[in-house]
């Protein structure tokens, strides 16, 4: 079916290192484990990547890449692609049965460089990460490289690898299991992957067509073309739909994949005159479960493997880009010798409240789409009529809570405020975006430490000293100083991962490096 | 806000007769959304989460307790 992208073929390589110790090996070259290792690439790490197929995300997956994966994405320097490539959108719409109820905009503050989401089809990013981390010359992609046993030793990892040429040993420092959800790596050590399974079924449909839809996400409940059911749209790249119908929980998975059963349902729901092609058919039920913690020893898992959430509201693909851009540097840090091992530690406690964050707005998404009995149907429904008529029952109205970055409250590489701030970006959060020198602030903060400085070198006398790369923001960069809530002299630390790491109404040099080493870990010289 | 049980009603008779009345024409499956508008509307007329989730946890414990 599939007819506007061809999946590339990567080449198997025999195996010349059998018995090898690597510093970093990723299992799964997905979306995830292909992120983890382009960042650590960037930062002078040569990483391994083993995969089991020989292509990219096969088929309909993530489509819609929220703003902060899109930083990241620009860190790493494939953000103008992305842009280029998909479809942006900011605007939402809510419809039951036949009427609009509730309408949306992610984003309506102007002035960053990406928008709230751009949809484009997994496998293109895919694609890019793997041609970027060629580019970088340090990640050793190993197609059909499958691996099939795990000894998570303390000191080292132990893992066994199937090839098209036989078996062999690789032992490697630290292990990133980026397999995915059903991954080997978390079954081997034996870990149970607990949450909750969703009594429903979803059709996926991707059609090819010429069609007026705006991009926006259109989401029905109960509409006359799908009685009873709720409908997704969203438009992707290459004038790609897809399209989302509940079937319930009866539904016969392998019935409803019938490509004339699809056509007849898309038909009913696009008019009877409107061509279109189907691109890709699938049927999903959906799950939140994740693992009780991500380290295990020197194995980390990332994605997938971690943590699965249902895809309303895109958390996903969009989560585990996160975990990518939450690890690669610390990793980075410990092998460079500038932390302590236990910095890695500091990867559970950022990132297990972000994936509970995940599982709690999915899970509250699923059970609004999918009510779990008749009281749950009469409060959707109400919710869904009140909203049409009042305000206060728009917000109540849920067809996904859509990607938010994590936000790393309490995070122990945090430097509370001692200073008085009122709003503004606090310790924790991502940095925001703005424009700057007719450019935007987060790309002159790349991925070491920066300081941004608020105010002009006269303001700050011991500047040289600080230690983080400097980016000044002159005084007449509004938009800046509102975002951050600054004022002419105040200061703000930002983390390689571009998350604020402490902020200050005034510099400090002392106070500077007793933040930073916080952040690396060395919370006995911080303390 | 801690949720008020002391009474309260200037016309107690009006209410109960009111709440009934509404639902008198509806099936159930109206009726269910008819509660539930109700319960929507005073939820955001009180404008505090916690205190609604007070009464739910006091109506539970008065409908579970008496559930046969
Ligand atoms: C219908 C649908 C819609 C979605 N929509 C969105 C969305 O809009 N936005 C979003 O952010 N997310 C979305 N997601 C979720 C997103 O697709 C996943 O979260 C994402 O793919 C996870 O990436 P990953 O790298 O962790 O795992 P995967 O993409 O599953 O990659 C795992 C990789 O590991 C390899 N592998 C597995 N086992 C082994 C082994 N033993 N040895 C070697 N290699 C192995 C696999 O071949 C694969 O390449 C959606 C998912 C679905 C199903």
């Amino acid at each position: 079916m599939q007819s506007t992208y061809t999946s590339p073929r990567y080449a198997y390589r025999p195996t010349s290192d059998a018995g090898a110790r690597h510093p970093v090996i990723v299992v799964g070259g997905g979306m995830v484990g292909l992120t983890v290792a382009l960042d650590l690439a960037q930062r002078g790490h040569r990483v391994v990547v083993l995969d089991d197929d020989d292509t990219v995300s096969v088929g309909s997956r993530a489509i819609c890449f929220a703003k902060r994966t899109l930083e990241i994405y620009g860190r790493l320097g494939l953000g103008a692609k992305a842009l280029a490539k998909g479809v942006t959108w900011n605007v939402g719409k809510v419809f039951f049965q036949d009427r609009k109820v509730y309408e949306f905009n992610l984003l309506p503050d102007p002035g960053h460089e990406y928008p709230a989401f751009v949809n484009l089809q997994q496998y293109y990013i895919e694609q890019w990460l793997v041609e970027a981390c060629g580019d970088t010359g340090k990640v050793d992609i190993r197609w059909r490289n499958r691996v099939v046993g795990v000894a998570n030793d303390p000191d080292s990892v132990a893992i066994e690898v199937e090839t098209p040429d036989g078996r062999h040993t690789l032992h490697v420092d630290w292990l990133l299991a980026c397999d995915g959800a059903r991954s080997f790596v978390r079954d081997s050590l034996g870990l149970p992957f607990v949450g909750k399974v969703f009594r429903d079924r979803f059709l996926i449909a991707d059609v090819v067509m010429k069609a007026d839809f705006p991009a926006e996400r259109w989401f029905w409940f109960d509409p006359p073309f799908h009685r009873g059911g709720s409908v997704l749209l969203h438009r992707q790249a290459d004038d790609v739909y897809r399209i989302d119908f509940q079937l319930g929980w009866d539904a016969d998975p392998e019935a409803e994949k019938d490509p004339a059963r699809v056509t007849a349902r898309v038909r009913e729901m696009l008019g009877p005159d409107k061509p279109f092609e189907l691109e890709w058919v699938s049927v999903y039920t959906f799950r939140c479960r994740r693992l009780e913690r991500f380290r295990h020893g020197r194995t980390l898992f990332l994605g997938d493997s971690a943590h699965q959430v249902s895809p309303f509201g895109a958390r996903g693909g969009n989560g585990g880009a996160q975990d990518a851009d939450n690890l690669a540097w610390k990793l980075a840090a410990i092998l460079d010798g500038e932390a302590p091992e236990t910095l890695i530690d500091s990867y559970d406690a950022e990132r297990i409240p972000a994936a509970d964050e995940n599982i709690l707005n999915s899970t509250r998404s699923t059970d609004f789409i999918t009510p779990k009995n008749a009281a749950a149907k009469a409060y959707r429904d109400a919710v869904l009529d009140l909203a049409e008529h009042h305000a206060f029952a728009r917000p109540l109205v849920n067809s996904g809570r859509l990607s938010r970055p994590a936000t790393l409250h309490g995070s122990p590489l945090n430097t509370a405020d001692a200073d008085l701030w009122e709003g503004g970006v606090p310790p924790g959060a991502p940095a925001i975006d703005a424009p700057l020198r007719g450019g935007w602030l987060l790309r002159e903060l790349r991925h070491d430490f920066s300081l941004l400085l608020f105010g002009d070198i006269s303001d700050f006398p011991e500047v040289a000293l600080a230690g983080p790369r400097i980016v000044w923001v002159p005084l007449d960069a509004v938009e800046a100083m509102r975002r951050y809530a600054a004022t002419r002299g105040c200061v703000v630390l930002i983390r390689p991962d571009q998350h604020v790491a402490a902020r200050w109404r005034h510099f400090d040099v002392t106070a500077i490096r007793t933040a930073r080493d916080r952040v690396l870990g060395h919370a006995d010289i911080a303390a | 806000m801690t949720l008020m049980t002391e009474p309260r009603l200037d016309d107690p008779d009006l209410l109960f007769e009111t709440l009934v009345d509404a639902h008198l024409d509806l099936d159930t499956e109206a009726s269910r959304k008819l509660d539930a508008c109700i319960v929507l509307l005073l939820a955001n007329h009180i404008g505090c989460v916690e205190t609604v989730r007070q009464a739910v946890r006091m109506a539970r414990s008065i409908v579970v307790a008496r559930k046969p």
